[in-house]
């Protein structure tokens, strides 16, 4: 077991390093991460200390998902592949956006790696600017909210469909606050052969301005009132659901962090939390999560 | 400071770096409520709370930043915060 080495520069009660050590823990010492920059690659191996115990590599934002296609094609050509299971891990930044051209590339060849986006919603490492993974209404550095809007103007992309639209065999999206269904998501993704994606939602204390201790509660919150459904994907077809029973109403998730504050305090702030609501109903009614 | 060639770097090597002196708040345990869950030790971001032998845990105070994760997410109250005196 290779759990991230303490004395990492990761912030108290951070995401990214709870997300790596549970993809540690399920997939076990004979592993390859490719980890493009980002809050885990800065905080991690700050040169020359390293926290990380298996073999790792730093990689573009661009090519972090051809990085691991490379090594996993030269452990073939080696004929030293055995039971090696090579790991891309980055950040919503680096998936969503900067390298969805050479994720997109990975997963239509098919390669056997398991990519896995450690999504917190935002580029953290940079100082909170906006991604394709920002929630709708977030106030982020570069969606601030204003006279002009109430923050990030568009909803999150979809980043589990547009992966399972390239005929992956396995997508899962997972929480951090859910530790074993997480665990046992990533080590079904590493187990089937092909290109497999983890979808895992990490609440980040800096970036959404919570309290230090409350990263996993508000992690449960995103599930339970359903703007993050749990679900596994399979050839393309969704063939798991986490229920959520009875829903909480999203004004409790988002109450609860200073990024979204202000739609509590604006005029017009209320109208905006029923479009939220919105957001939460659609995902019940998609996912089939009552 | 000699660079390896790739820039490579030995593994696990951050432990030079107490970040023990970020804290401003230590968990304090008591072991009498713990049930031996585990819960603490998997969720520290840190890897700062060890499982022992015997499933109680013990707190490296040398790396442990004090974000409170184990004592709010503790199912029995068995950690709790108590303010960093210097």
């Amino acid at each position: 077991m290779s759990r991230l080495a303490p004395g990492h520069r990761g912030c108290a009660g951070c995401c990214d390093a709870i997300a790596a050590n549970f993809v540690l823990e399920a997939v076990g010492d004979d592993a390859i991460i490719v980890n493009p920059t980002g809050c885990l690659e800065v905080m991690t191996t700050p040169y020359p200390e390293s926290a990380w115990e298996v073999p790792w590599i730093h990689s573009l934002f661009e090519n972090t998902a051809p990085v691991a296609s490379g090594i996993e094609a030269a452990l073939r050509a080696l004929g030293r592949k055995g039971d090696t299971k090579v790991i891309a891990m980055g950040g919503d930044g680096a998936t969503v956006d900067i390298g969805i051209l050479g994720i997109s590339g990975t997963f239509e060849r098919g390669d056997d790696i398991t990519y896995v986006c450690i999504d917190n919603e935002a580029y953290m490492n940079t100082g909170v600017q906006r991604s394709g993974a920002t929630p709708f209404n977030a106030s982020t550095s570069t969606s601030p909210p204003g006279s002009q809007s109430f923050g990030n103007s568009r909803p999150k992309k979809n980043m589990p469909a547009i992966i399972a639209a390239h005929g992956s065999p396995y997508v899962a999206t997972t929480s951090i606050s859910y530790p074993k269904d997480m665990m046992r998501k990533v080590k079904k993704a590493v187990d089937i052969e092909g290109a497999t994606y983890i979808h895992t939602h990490a609440p980040c204390a800096t970036g959404w301005r919570f309290d230090t201790s409350k990263t996993i509660e508000i992690g449960k919150l995103a599930v339970e009132t359903a703007l993050w459904p749990l679900y596994e994907m399979e050839d393309g077809e969704i063939t798991s659901v986490r229920k959520v029973k009875k829903p909480k109403p999203v004004e409790e998730y988002l109450k609860a962090q200073g990024r979204f504050k202000h739609l509590f305090t604006m005029e017009g702030g209320k109208e905006e939390i029923s479009k939220i609501q919105d957001i939460a109903n659609w995902n019940i009614e998609h996912y089939g999560l009552l | 400071m000699k660079v390896m060639i790739g820039g490579a770097v030995k593994p696990g090597t951050t432990r030079v770096n107490k970040t023990g002196g970020w804290r401003n708040f230590r968990p304090l345990y008591h072991k009498d409520k713990c049930v031996k869950c585990g819960l603490c030790s998997l969720l520290c971001p840190d890897s700062s709370i060890q499982e022992q032998e015997d499933k109680y845990v013990i707190f490296d105070y040398d790396y442990c930043k004090g974000c409170g994760i184990c004592a709010n997410e503790c199912p029995k109250d068995a950690i709790e915060m108590v303010l960093e005196e210097k």
